[in-house]
């Protein structure tokens, strides 16, 4: 009963943080979505990270060591520890002041502005929900499945779901950024602390410490792979740096780079991100790695709570209460910001785009921003209810693809000038179609998956090597699907660019100064004499 | 010349993401329980945290802060608060 008072406790602060945050709010849609942009430095870390973070980082990456072993870390954390903060660096930071420049708010009206187009921005703004949603699904479905096992049944999933979903919703609706930036400190100051407790705890608790379980998995045929990635192929664990190339063009991401109140903001985060994936990842897989001497007999799926029963097994109460809040922080830090992400979006690229505040009023905005939340919100419980997770685990683990995959136009769009809308058009096409191929091609070899520590399988035997399936994965030649999105994506956004005329000369000064667009003008002009 | 140095940096260190050499071994283990494999990676994240200050320290795009003359917000849509 302890660990459920403690996790109500926390929702209930969440609830009031919203309250508050909505008393500070002024009636204008730049502070709601953005806190007008007036976030600062530590709150901005704080908050970019409590973004990024979901329930994985926690629960999944346990279990996943649990049953890959030690490699999860290295292929899923320390890839991300580069590649995350260098796309805060080189694509965050430009964003950022690009928005506070020009005024914009989302990554798809940079996008307009930027190739002055329409259509292809919506277009853009379709694919980035479609891959949202199911991430947003999955999140009510984590925090309704965690409080339901940390209460040991007394709330049931639906409970659980609703619970989650109404402070997500009460904190989202009333709070808006400032809202969901204030939870965000207190959600990543309590999982990053939750990490190292644990690892105390448990470590206290354990006959013999870290050493004498390590040497027991070494020692044991079955399990010495838990130690070594000698079952992760190299080309596997290479695709996985191209993962995090996601992070940032996730629309909840981008949007918290527009908040930020000035560019100083961006130093301490690109620093200080590395050290706290370290602070979370390393402890979780650890502990994973050391769930399997002491509870062998975990199935698959069951895996993911490997955590949950250690803490019961060594822990005390208080610290199982403790874990249930930190782990329903990952979860609804990034739920909240999930939400708003998409709310910001449909009134930003939609709703304003094609002339709403000009017949309906500024205020509209807001109004409408906020009923979003609420439709969204009941949509994704009602979805949560009648779905099962793995369907949806799937879809995410797709989303992640896409949006590294998209990845290519943001950087032509910041750093390319003689980038067009129709390259653009060309990878998000792109991308659509590859994703609908490799979701087509996982479905059709699901029943022919190999069971894990099996070799991959030919999908179809007249491909051979080039379209394989190992347990969870199709294999574009020993390679997960997102490497050729992401080269394919860049390499048609080159091509089209260079085969359609670039933007006008005022869009180019507008975005890389006099000089640049000068140049740019004279090298088209002399390419097309 | 330093822009090329930065990036040779970033490229060595996204190149040694990828440790063959720890593979297939546990052995040795750090502090007596930490597998090499596992170690060498925390490390490398700690590693990625000191790329990161040094680009910070020499390569900090601080141009993008200074306010443009011709600046002028053009989507924003908002009324004075």
């Amino acid at each position: 009963m302890i660990p459920i008072i403690v996790v109500l406790l926390y929702l209930a602060a969440i609830a009031v943080i919203g309250g508050i945050a909505f008393r500070r709010s002024r009636e204008n849609s730049e502070d709601f979505f953005l806190a007008s942009r007036s976030v600062g430095s530590m709150f901005f870390f704080l908050s970019i990270f409590a973004t990024n973070m979901t329930a994985f980082a926690i629960l999944g990456s346990s279990g996943q060591a649990y049953r890959q072993g030690i490699g999860i870390f290295g292929l899923m954390a320390s890839s991300s520890c580069l590649v995350i903060p260098l796309t805060i660096f080189f694509i965050g930071a430009r964003l950022w002041a690009i928005g506070k420049r020009h005024g914009h708010q989302t990554q798809v009206a940079f996008f307009r502005d930027r190739w002055e187009c329409s259509h292809i921005g919506t277009l853009i703004f379709i694919l980035t929900i479609v891959m949202l949603l199911p991430y947003m699904i999955v999140s009510l479905i984590g925090g309704g499945t965690v409080l339901r096992d940390i209460s040991e049944g007394r709330i049931s999933y639906p409970l659980g779901c609703a619970i989650v979903g109404i402070v997500v919703t009460l904190n989202v609706f009333l709070g808006g950024m400032r809202g969901t930036v204030w939870v965000n400190v207190l959600q990543t100051i309590m999982f990053l602390l939750f990490g190292a407790v644990a690892l105390f705890v448990i470590s206290s608790a354990l006959p013999g410490g870290f050493a004498e379980p390590i040497q027991k998995i070494a020692a044991n045929d079955k399990t010495r792979f838990l130690l070594t990635r000698e079952r992760m192929p190299p080309q596997y664990f290479w695709s996985y740096t191209f993962i995090p190339l996601s992070s940032i063009m996730f629309p909840h991401m981008a949007i918290m780079c527009f908040s930020a109140r000035r560019l100083v903001a961006f130093k301490r985060t690109v620093v200080l991100y590395p050290l706290a994936i370290l602070a979370i990842w390393l402890p979780c897989v650890f502990l994973g790695v050391l769930g399997h001497p002491a509870l062998p007999d975990l199935k698959p799926t069951q895996a993911d709570g490997v955590l949950l029963h250690m803490l019961t097994k060594y822990a005390p109460a208080w610290l199982a209460g403790l874990l249930g809040a930190g782990i329903i922080s990952a979860v609804m830090g990034s739920d909240t910001h999930q939400v708003l992400g998409a709310s910001t979006m449909f009134t930003k690229d939609i709703f304003v785009h094609y002339g709403g505040p000009e017949r309906f009023g500024e205020k509209a905005s807001v109004i409408l921003g906020r009923v979003f939340i609420l439709v969204l919100t009941g949509f994704a419980y009602w979805v949560a209810l009648i779905s099962t997770s793995s369907i949806f685990d799937l879809a995410v683990r797709f989303a992640f693809s896409g949006f590294a995959a998209m990845a290519p136009v943001m950087i032509a769009a910041l750093f390319w000038k003689r980038s067009t809308k129709w390259g653009a058009l060309a990878a998000t096409l792109w991308v659509g179609a590859t994703l609908a191929l490799t979701w087509y091609a996982q479905h059709i070899s699901d029943a022919t998956a190999p069971k894990p520590g099996q070799p991959a399988v030919a999908i179809f035997p007249a491909f051979g090597p080039w379209l394989e399936r190992n347990t969870a994965s199709v294999l574009v030649h020993g390679y997960l699907p997102v490497v050729p999105m992401v080269l394919g994506s860049a390499l048609w956004v080159i091509l089209f660019s260079l085969l359609t005329p670039p933007p006008s000369r005022a869009t180019l000064e507008k975005y890389f100064g006099a000089a640049q667009a000068s140049a740019q003008s004279t090298t088209a002009a002399s390419a097309a004499a | 010349m330093k822009k090329f140095w930065l990036f040779v940096l970033i490229a060595v260190v996204y190149a040694l993401h990828q440790d063959l050499w720890n593979w297939r071994s546990a052995d040795p283990l750090v502090f007596g329980f930490l597998p090499i494999g596992l170690a060498y990676h925390a490390a490398y994240a700690v590693a990625a945290s000191i790329v990161m200050a040094i680009l910070v320290h020499t390569a900090w795009p601080s141009h993008l802060e200074e306010p443009e003359a011709d600046a002028s917000p053009s989507n924003t849509n908002e009324p004075a608060p």
